[in-house]
């Protein structure tokens, strides 16, 4: 198709007598014009509000940039007090991490059985997938987070719900023991969006396979095993690395459950929370902006320690 | 394909071929049902929580209000000095300008990459995908600091504008997807007729790629209405707040001993997402199926 339109540019070219630089460019802009110019908006875009952001942030990070003096070159003073004397940072990524350790597998095991169940040919699957659904859509909102703070208060509804079985429940956002577990419940809640993407890998298994294996007599446990599990790793491992950089990006319901502080006792001070406090609370914008790159070199570090291990236990069929 | 047709008219059903007896059947819709109404009855709680009178919120468990009572509704409505409406109107003009400026740009960026041959092609592809690995929090500062020198703060700018320039990847992605799919022998035929690339992507491309648009539209909209964080940094003037930083607001501050007129304006706040979720299920359903969304 392009060899047409070249030879169609040539020929017009030669017609006219045009001189030989001037058709040059004409069949270069024809050539590739048109795309750059579908792709300008992304372009300015790319270089205005990431390329060039990412670059200055990465300036900032060596400066004790405030917002109001201009910034002065600290070296790797930042990076060195993060490492060695920041002892809210050390608690931001322990939060962060148990948070993600905690919610990640909990959050696929549950979508990983829900799928299994709906995918065994139940009626009523439809309806089942939207209202398991529905979470995983409203979740992120404030009024959710809202609500979880009100359930999980003192005199919130599953002290309430407890309180019917004679058990007297703690404040569990205010007691720096459980506040975690709210969060870890609330993120498990929105299990929606990995179950669909399991049922559709579900989906792709050959009901052949099944057949075969309980004709020789494999038992269901077997089944799911030797059958079910291998040909879904691929899928379990993108949810897996999905939810886990969700899980490191995770702010709304932390902000809104310890009113903006990551209390009690820092126990819900996400990483992104105290990014925020030093950045927008304290105006250390140099400050924040290493703990930025420090975040994406985590994230970094994680998603290529996945795709290393991945080839142990993911199961491609190519 | 065969296999199937043989499969499924000679063979029992499925549900039979892996031998299910009809009580492990009935444990399972037992077992979702039971999980359903644990998911749900924390939203129901709420809902009926709005509509009780104040003093039976948090005696009661029950979902039944014992009488309805819309008053929570309207103290809730101008429970802050600004009042809600004015937060719902921001929240819609934001979210109507994020869906118009994501569907054109992301559009037109998915068409190039899609369909256009130019040079660097596969070289900014890549790019942009590496866009979509890279945590906000990198870009946030700088961006922060372009704006306040614009003068965009406590304006909706920085939150709209970015969407005209396809700040939203993961769109452009699902597009290229979409636009991949549609057979090339239409826009070829297109340009044997004389077409340019900008006709065929107006006559062609976008009128066949409507459902492709309406789950990015949907998406967007959904997000940008739930949207916290953009907001609470580029919004502190409590004229221009968002919905979500009314609620916020009203959480946070010392009338929040009114519970009812929180969980009223809770539930107000989620009814849009609710809608797309009743009338357009299916769409965000395949959306999430095929491309593996976050959320």
């Amino acid at each position: 198709m392009a060899a047409v339109q070249d030879s169609a540019v040539a020929v017009g070219a030669g017609a006219k007598a045009r001189p030989a630089a001037q058709g040059r460019l004409a069949a270069i802009w024809t050539k590739h014009g048109a795309g750059y110019m579908f792709l300008l908006p992304w372009l300015v875009g790319f270089f205005a509000l990431t390329l060039g952001p990412a670059v200055a942030s990465f300036y900032l990070s060596f400066t004790n940039f405030d917002l109001i003096r201009s910034a002065e070159w600290v070296g790797t003073a930042n990076y060195v007090r993060i490492a060695t004397a920041d002892p809210k940072f050390a608690a931001s990524l322990k939060v962060t991490i148990v948070y993600v350790v905690l919610s990640v597998p909990f959050k696929l095991a549950f979508a990983l059985l829900v799928a299994i169940l709906l995918n065994r040919g139940i009626k009523g699957l439809t309806f089942y997938r939207a209202i398991f659904y529905l979470p995983s859509l409203l979740g992120g909102s404030v009024a959710i987070a809202v609500l979880w703070r009100q359930l999980f208060a003192g005199d919130g509804l599953v002290n309430s719900l407890l309180a019917q079985f004679g058990i007297e429940g703690p404040s569990w956002i205010s007691h720096p023991d459980y506040s975690i577990w709210t969060l870890v419940v609330l993120s498990v809640w929105q299990f929606g969006s990995p179950m669909i993407i399991f049922l559709a890998g579900l989906r792709q298994i050959p009901t052949d396979m099944y057949e075969a294996a309980s004709l020789d007599g494999a038992s269901k446990f077997r089944q799911f095993y030797k059958i079910t599990l291998p040909l879904l790793t691929p899928v379990i491992f993108f949810n897996a690395v999905v939810q886990t950089i969700e899980a490191f990006k995770a702010f709304t319901p932390a902000f809104i459950i310890s009113g903006g502080t990551g209390g009690p006792i820092n126990s819900t001070l996400f990483y992104t929370l105290y990014l925020y406090q030093e950045a927008f609370g304290n105006f250390r914008m140099g400050y924040a902006s290493a703990l930025a790159w420090i975040l994406v070199l985590i994230i970094g570090l994680f998603t290529a320690f996945s795709f290393l291990t991945s080839r142990y236990w993911v199961h491609y069929d190519d | 394909m065969t296999d199937a047709t043989i499969s499924t008219v000679t063979a029992p059903p499925p549900a039979t071929i892996s031998g299910r007896s009809p009580l492990s059947s009935t444990l399972i819709h037992a077992a979702l049902i039971a999980a359903s109404i644990a998911m749900l009855y924390p939203l129901l709680w709420m809902v009926s929580a709005s509509v009780r009178p104040e003093d039976e919120i948090f005696s009661s468990t029950s979902l039944w209000p014992s009488s309805v009572d819309f008053a929570s509704y309207v103290r809730g409505w101008f429970g802050l000095d600004v009042s809600f409406g004015r937060f719902t109107w921001n929240s819609l003009v934001i979210a109507v300008l994020t869906v118009i400026g994501n569907v054109i740009a992301c559009s037109l960026a998915a068409y190039a990459f899609a369909r256009l041959r130019f040079a660097g092609r596969n070289f900014w592809f890549a790019i942009m995908l590496g866009t979509m690995m890279i945590p906000y929090h990198v870009t946030l500062i700088p961006q922060y600091v372009l704006f306040l020198d614009l003068g965009w703060v406590n304006t909706i700018l920085p939150l709209v504008v970015p969407k005209f320039l396809a700040s939203d990847a993961f769109f452009i992605f699902l597009m290229v997807q979409f636009f991949r799919g549609i057979p090339r022998e239409l826009d070829e035929a297109a340009m044997m007729d004389g077409c340019g690339a900008w006709r065929i992507y107006w006559k062609i491309m976008l009128p066949l790629s409507l459902p492709v648009l309406a789950t990015a539209a949907i998406f967007s909209f959904i997000w940008t209405w739930d949207d916290f964080f953009g907001p609470l940094i580029y919004l502190n003037d409590m004229n221009t707040y968002t919905i979500q930083l009314g609620l916020r607001t009203f959480v946070d501050s010392s009338s929040t001993s009114d519970w009812g007129g929180l969980f009223a304006m809770s539930t107000l706040s989620l009814v849009p997402v609710f809608f797309f979720f009743l009338f357009f299920q299916r769409l965000l359903i395949e959306g999430i199926a095929t491309t593996g969304m976050k959320r």
